[in-house]
């Protein structure tokens, strides 16, 4: 749990400095504090250079190289029984390493255990794919690719998953503002009238609380209409709102509750 | 025809009834609204909810059409990604004229609480839209209310003369 500060004056200070949660620490076991953990870890050390290993929150967490990544899971499917490959993804620390960590989720049906994959990968460097080990991997190295820019090698069906295939850049890397680049927020306008529709259509208004109370190309009030474009600002005419039957329409008969008949019993 | 002749024929038991062409074309174009069924997110739910039996839409001659060449009311509703953007103006301009856009929600008015890259600011950057319903999600009688806006508002249309859209493109 996060520890409780008080938020009173919150709204006075110029800034909130408890904003982000911050992790605490878990502890970390030896691998070989739990029995088939280390049969495993074994297992995996025999084969591989195995940089670090750990259990962390019931899983056995093994850092390697990239280098190592397809022997590794290759020895994790057929020797060990991890037969699914749950999650991967990748987190940018380009920032701070150049690079990201690119994690596997993997879990044994037979033995009931979870095993993590770490290995850290260079900016311009491709990863592996293992596509051919587990399907669920084709998606979700897609995904890593569209929404971080991970390159990855040998991949059957290498597209964006999510953003459109003309799309720039990887909206998840950390250095993506949130509200888009120049690119994106005149994405849906370039596409569809072409770059000399921007003067006509103008800027994204990003302010959810914008409303020109006197614009009368973008709004008409009920009641108030008035022709396109027109000055408001100092006359505005009232246009009445009427119903249908009350301007006698043939067809269409207001309810008098005095003519109408009640049931008294269903029939 | 003249008065005199209205008279005598009614008089003698005829059903005749004077009007403009524009009450009688508005008054069958306004209770025969037929939109798209075209749900984008959660609005859409609320949208179904409201053609379904409880709220009924039918009763006012609105009825969903599965293509947007049969259809002339498009409501939006839910949120307009900018991946989907070029696919709901392809959808607005199948659709034969006259034709009258619903922005559901706040999502499709203003792009809403996603204040992100992905989002389309607005579906009027789109497209012209002629009802703006808040809300999120508007309720069944919100959305109800907004197409008797609208019929009330093609009712005080000319047919003869197109009427401005409010957006330029």
């Amino acid at each position: 749990m996060r520890k409780y500060t008080p938020k009173d004056s919150v709204q006075r200070q110029s800034y909130f400095s408890d904003r982000f949660f911050v992790t605490p620490p878990v502890p970390r076991f030896n691998p070989n504090s739990d029995e088939i953990f280390a049969k495993d870890f074994a297992e995996i050390d025999y084969s591989i250079q195995v940089k670090e290993g750990y259990i962390e929150n019931n899983h056995l967490v093994i850092i390697i190289d990239k280098s190592f990544l397809i022997s590794c899971v290759k020895t994790l499917k057929e020797k060990l029984e991890y037969d699914m490959l749950i999650e991967l993804s990748a987190i940018d620390y380009l920032a701070k390493k150049d690079g990201y960590e690119i994690f596997y989720e993997f879990l044994s049906l037979s033995k009931h255990r979870r095993i993590r994959v770490k290995c850290f990968l260079q900016k311009d460097e491709a990863i592996n794919s293992l596509t051919p080990f587990f399907s669920s991997a084709n998606w979700s190295e897609r995904e890593m690719y569209d929404m971080l820019g991970v390159k990855v090698s040998g991949h059957p069906n290498m597209k964006r998953i999510i953003m459109p295939d003309d799309w720039y850049d990887h909206p998840l890397k950390k250095t993506y503002p949130l509200q888009g680049d120049e690119a994106a927020s005149w994405y849906e306008v370039d596409k569809i009238f072409g770059k000399e529709a921007r003067d006509i259509i103008g800027p994204e208004q990003r302010d959810p609380a914008a409303i020109d109370r006197y614009d009368t190309t973008r709004f008409a009030r009920l009641g108030h209409e008035v022709p396109f474009g027109m000055d408001i600002s100092q006359f505005e005419p009232e246009t009445s709102i009427s119903y249908e039957e009350e301007a006698g329409n043939t067809l269409v008969k207001k309810l008098k509750p005095e003519e109408s008949v009640v049931l008294k019993r269903r029939r | 025809m003249a008065q005199h002749k209205i008279n005598y024929l009614q008089d003698s038991g005829a059903a005749v009834k004077l009007t403009t062409i524009d009450k009688l074309v508005n008054f069958g174009r306004s209770n025969s609204l037929w939109p798209m069924t075209y749900g984008l997110a959660c609005c859409a739910i609320e949208m179904m909810a409201t053609g379904a039996s409880r709220y009924d839409f039918d009763r006012f001659g609105t009825i969903f059409r599965a293509s947007p060449r049969q259809s002339d009311v498009l409501i939006i509703a839910g949120t307009l990604t900018k991946k989907h953007a070029e696919f709901m103006r392809r959808l607005y301009d199948q659709m034969p004229d006259p034709k009258w856009v619903i922005s559901m929600g706040s999502c499709a008015n203003t792009g809403g609480m996603f204040n992100t890259y992905a989002t389309v600011q607005g579906a009027d950057r789109i497209i012209p839209v002629d009802i703006y319903l808040p809300g999120c999600a508007p309720r069944p009688e919100t959305l109800q209310y907004a197409l008797m806006t609208l019929q009330q508002k093609i009712r005080k249309e000319s047919i003869f003369r197109a009427h401005k859209k409010k957006r330029l493109v």
